[in-house]
C-alpha cells in the first residue's frame, strides 16, 4: 500500500479507485533486486486481490531445453516466476494477455497493467483504462486492488493532442502491408513521446494484430501508453471524438521518406542486403495470437524452412495449447518452425549462436534485440520474413516501399 | 534551482546530459552502469555515480527493476533529473530505498532549468529538491 500511495503522490492523485484486474511484469528476472522484492512479499503473506495475469519470464518453462545460457540465471528466473505464482497470479507468462479471452478487459474497465505493449493495447484497442505501470507497482496494485485516480484512468487525459496523417506519397502497397504498422509505430513513438496521438487517414476497421504491432513499436521508441486510430479504435469513431471536441496542439504529416528512415533504423547497418544470408527468423513479438499462428502455418504449408535457418515463433502457452489441439502447431513444426512460450527470444540466449543476422517482422524486437542479445537485425514484412526463412536469404518485396 | 521531489535524498556528482530519451530496460546494463541502447547517440557512456539529466524516459515498464538492480549492484546514477514526472523510475527508486536503504534522488525540473546544467558540471542535490551547480 505504501507503494500505491507513493504512486498517487507522484501522479498527483487525490484518491484511489478500485480495479478489476492486473497484469504483472515483475516476474522477469533482472538481477537479485527482483528476487529480493518478491521474497519480501511472499514472506509477508501477500496475495493478489484481483484476477492477475503474468507477463513473460526469463525462460520457457514448458521447453526449458531451449535455454542456451548460464544455468544459474535460468534457475533464478524460474524461481522468480514461481514466487509470483505463490502470490496468486495466474501463470499466463505472456506479453499479450489481451489475446486470452478470459483475461481481456472490457471497454471502460479500470485495470492496472504493466508491460508497455499491453498498456498501449488495453487503452487504445480495448478502451480499458490503465496508467503506464511498471515493475513493483504492478503487483502492489494487484495486492491492494487500488490505483491512483490519475492519468489515463481519467477521461480528459485520454484526449489526443497530436494528429498524425500519412502523406499522399505513401504507396498503396505499403498501406496494405503489415510492415507499415511497426514502422509507423516507431514514428509515432518518436513524435508523440508520452503524449496521446491520433492517426488519421488509415482505412477503418484495422485488424487488431496490426494495432498490436503499431502500439508495441510506439511503446519502444517512445513512452506511448495510448493512441487513437480514427475509425478503428473504440474512443475514436471520428477525429473530433478522439480530440474530445477540442483542437490538437500539433498536426504532423508522415511522409514516405520519414517511414523509410524509421524502417532503415530497424535494420543493423551493413545487414539486410537482398540475397544476403540470414541465420534465423524471429516472429511473435508481442506474442503471436492463434490467428497469426494459423496464418503463418498457412503461408508455410507445402514449403520448409531452410536447413541452416532457425524459425522461432513466440506465443503464449494458452495459445500453443489451442494450436496443439487443432493441429496448427504440428503443421508449423512440420514446416521447420520452433515454438517458444513463456518468454521471448530477445530476452535471453534462446536463438542458436550465429554470426548471421536475424530477420523479424517486429518493430519492438528489432529495436531491443541489438542491445539485449547482441543480435544483428534485418526488419521486414511478415511475407518477406517467411520467404527469407524458406530460401535462407533476405528476400525483399520490391513493390512495398516504392523503391523499385 | 529547485525541483519537484519524486524520490528524496541527497547526492552529488558530475552531470551527464542525455541528448535523447532512454529506457533503462534495454538501455542500461545494471551490472556495470553502461548505456547499451544501440539506437542511442551516447551508447557506451557510464551512468554510474553521475547526476543524469534525462529530458524524458521512454519504453519499457521493466525500467523500475533495472534501476533497483543498478542500486543493488552499486552502479546506479547518483541522481536523476527529469523534465516530466515518471512513475516507473520513482517506484524503482522507492523499492531500492526500501530494500537496500540507498536513496536515489529523482527531481522534476522546468526545461529552462534543466538546459542550464552543462555536461560535466558538478551538481549537488539536496533533500528538499534544491539543486546547486558548481
Amino acid at each position: 500500500m505504501r507503494l500505491v500511495v507513493r504512486a498517487a503522490e507522484v501522479l498527483g492523485a487525490e484518491r484511489l479507485i478500485p480495479i478489476t484486474r492486473a497484469h504483472v511484469d515483475s516476474c522477469l528476472y533482472h538481477g537479485e533486486a527482483t528476487v529480493d522484492f518478491v521474497e519480501r512479499l511472499v514472506d509477508g503473506g501477500a496475495r493478489v486481490s484481483v484476477p492477475t495475469t503474468l507477463n513473460v519470464g526469463t525462460l520457457d518453462l514448458l521447453h526449458p531445453e531451449l535455454w542456451r545460457g548460464d544455468p544459474a540465471t535460468a534457475e533464478r528466473g524460474r524461481l522468480l516466476m514461481d514466487r509470483y505464482r505463490r502470490l496468486g497470479c495466474r501463470p499466463t507468462f505472456t506479453c499479450a494477455p489481451y489475446q486470452l479471452a478470459d483475461a481481456r478487459p472490457a471497454f471502460g474497465e479500470q485495470v492496472a497493467w504493466a508491460e508497455s505493449n499491453a498498456i498501449a493495447f488495453a487503452n487504445s484497442v480495448l478502451g480499458a483504462r490503465t496508467e503506464r505501470y511498471g515493475d513493483f507497482i504492478d503487483v502492489a496494485c494487484a495486492i491492494t486492488g487500488r490505483v491512483p485516480d490519475a492519468g489515463l484512468h481519467r477521461t480528459d487525459t485520454r484526449r489526443a493532442v497530436l494528429v498524425l496523417r500519412l502523406a499522399p506519397d505513401v504507396p498503396q502497397a505499403l498501406r496494405a502491408s503489415d510492415a507499415l504498422y511497426p514502422v509507423l509505430g516507431i514514428v509515432l513513438g518518436r513524435r508523440a513521446g508520452t503524449r496521446v496521438a491520433a492517426i488519421d487517414g488509415l482505412p477503418p476497421g484495422i485488424a487488431e494484430e496490426r494495432l498490436k504491432a503499431l502500439g508495441a513499436a510506439a511503446a519502444s521508441s517512445g513512452a506511448v501508453a495510448m493512441f487513437h486510430v480514427i475509425g478503428s479504435t473504440p474512443e475514436a469513431p471520428t477525429l473530433a471524438a478522439a480530440l474530445q471536441g477540442r483542437q490538437p496542439d500539433e498536426e504532423w504529416e508522415v511522409t514516405l521518406s520519414e517511414l523509410r528512415a524509421a524502417r532503415d533504423g530497424l535494420t543493423t547497418e551493413g545487414a539486410g542486403a537482398p540475397g544476403s544470408a540470414i541465420g534465423a527468423v524471429s516472429l511473435g513479438t508481442p506474442h503471436a495470437s492463434l490467428a497469426e499462428l494459423r496464418e503463418i502455418a498457412g503461408a508455410l504449408d507445402g514449403s520448409r524452412v531452410a536447413d541452416d535457418v532457425e524459425l522461432l515463433l513466440s506465443t503464449a502457452r494458452d495459445s500453443l495449447a489451442a494450436a496443439e489441439a487443432e493441429g496448427t502447431a504440428e503443421r508449423l513444426r512440420r514446416a521447420g518452425a520452433e515454438l517458444l512460450v513463456d518468454t521471448c527470444s530477445y530476452l535471453g540466449p534462446v536463438l542458436l549462436p550465429s554470426p548471421l543476422p536475424v530477420m523479424t517482422d517486429s518493430g519492438k524486437w528489432a529495436y531491443y534485440a541489438p542491445g539485449n542479445i547482441g543480435a544483428r537485425v534485418v526488419f521486414g514484412s511478415r511475407a518477406e520474413c517467411l520467404r527469407s526463412a524458406v530460401t535462407g536469404r533476405v528476400w525483399r518485396d520490391p513493390a512495398l516501399w516504392g523503391e523499385r | 534551482m529547485k525541483g519537484r521531489v519524486l524520490s528524496a535524498g541527497e547526492a552529488w556528482g558530475q552531470a551527464l546530459v542525455l541528448r535523447e530519451p532512454l529506457s533503462l530496460w534495454g538501455g542500461l546494463d545494471p551490472a556495470s552502469g553502461e548505456l547499451i541502447d544501440a539506437h542511442h547517440p551516447q551508447r557506451g557512456v557510464s551512468l554510474a555515480g553521475r547526476v543524469v539529466v534525462m529530458p524524458s524516459a521512454r519504453g519499457s515498464s521493466s525500467s523500475a527493476s533495472v534501476l533497483a538492480e543498478a542500486v543493488r549492484s552499486g552502479h546506479a546514477p547518483a541522481a536523476l533529473l527529469l523534465a516530466e514526472a515518471d512513475l516507473i523510475l520513482a517506484i524503482g527508486a522507492a523499492v531500492a530505498a526500501e530494500l537496500y536503504g540507498h536513496e536515489l534522488p529523482i527531481l522534476v525540473l522546468a526545461h529552462s532549468d534543466l538546459s542550464q546544467i552543462p555536461e560535466g558540471a558538478h551538481v549537488v542535490v539536496g533533500r528538499d529538491g534544491s539543486l546547486a551547480v558548481v
